[in-house]
């Protein structure tokens, strides 16, 4: 009873604190300096169509590869719990009966049809990051919905770990070291200066951009597909 | 913002409150998965409403849809709950 009280309590403190915020809140007229800055000046120094791929890859660059950095730790303590060795010996349950359990011919047909046409959208995604809404994560994240429709369709599929984690780990490894080529030949880390421009709005323009968002598309994608695969074929055991 | 445009996001402000509803207090654990996946899915047409196109294909890529199937991989592992 006493309990429930205090919760009420609680409740109503909250919600006269956000009743408020919203009286008080007055839409502001003006962008205020960070972002009038990011407005006026992301064009000329950077070449990118997309202001928020601009502030995200290079005026907040160190940020993104931290980003990128938790989601990398994710995956891999995703895969150390789920892959222990399985004790020799003991038989794989489960094949068997998830044979039996089949995904359905309208599942199947259009996991066949659909995957093709989502990875051909994935990778226009994160390639146009500079172009279009999207970038590397959302990139990223719809190949891996492809690889979850493949999973769905055919749940016993197994995918080559070995390649999954190469893509992973090249892409990352490329992605420092053109931060680091920031340093030595333009102003900073993960300046996209170190390639020319190029016309404003057109695909071969904004310098790295396309190249830094192409690579953390492929990373993000490998690590939730190694999220997704490890998971699913930990069902084995 | 034009009467449409606030009506529109009125309408998905309801929807997204109804499926939290849902996933709260929802009879199954896979009707509550996907109530919270359809939550995330209002969201993400409520960021384009509000001109946020980028966040609005985070939301829906990640939020309504990578999610909500690991949700279901991981219930499927963890299996024998009493109120499964």
């Amino acid at each position: 009873m006493i309990k429930k009280f205090v919760a009420l309590l609680l409740l109503a403190g909250l919600g006269l604190m956000f009743v408020g915020l919203l009286l008080g809140f007055t839409p502001d007229q003006v962008l205020n300096t960070t972002a009038s800055y990011y407005a006026d000046h992301s064009v000329e120094d950077t070449g990118a169509a997309n202001i928020v791929t601009a502030v995200i890859v290079t005026y907040r660059g160190l940020d993104t590869l931290g980003e990128v950095t938790v989601l990398f730790l994710t995956a891999t303590i995703v895969s150390l719990i789920l892959t222990q060795p399985r004790p020799s010996g003991t038989p794989i349950i489960g094949v068997a009966e998830k044979k039996a359990l089949s995904s359905g011919e309208l599942l199947q047909t259009g996991t066949r049809l659909l995957v093709p046409l989502v990875l051909l959208f994935g990778v226009y995604v994160f390639v146009n990051g500079h172009l279009t809404p999207g970038g590397g994560f959302q990139g990223g994240a719809i190949l891996a919905s492809a690889l979850l429709l493949l999973l769905l369709s055919d749940p016993t599929k197994r995918f080559n770990h070995r390649l999954i984690s190469r893509v992973e780990s090249i892409s990352g490894i490329l992605y420092v070291v053109i931060g680091v080529l920031g340093l030595v030949l333009a102003g900073g880390f993960l300046d996209n200066r170190i390639l020319p421009l190029g016309a404003f709005g057109t695909l071969f323009s904004a310098g790295a951009i396309p190249v830094i968002y192409t690579l953390i598309g492929l990373k993000v994608g490998a690590e939730f597909s190694s999220m997704m695969v490890t998971l699913s074929e930990s069902r084995d055991r | 913002m034009s009467t449409v445009m606030f009506v529109m996001s009125l309408l998905l402000a309801c929807a997204m409150i109804a499926s939290a509803y849902v996933a709260l207090r929802g009879q199954s654990l896979s009707m509550a998965v996907l109530a919270a996946g359809a939550v995330s899915l209002f969201a993400s047409v409520m960021f384009v409403l509000l001109a946020a196109p980028d966040v609005a294909m985070t939301e829906a890529a990640i939020g309504s849809g990578l999610t909500t199937f690991l949700f279901f991989f991981v219930m499927g592992r963890v299996k024998g709950g009493k109120d499964d």
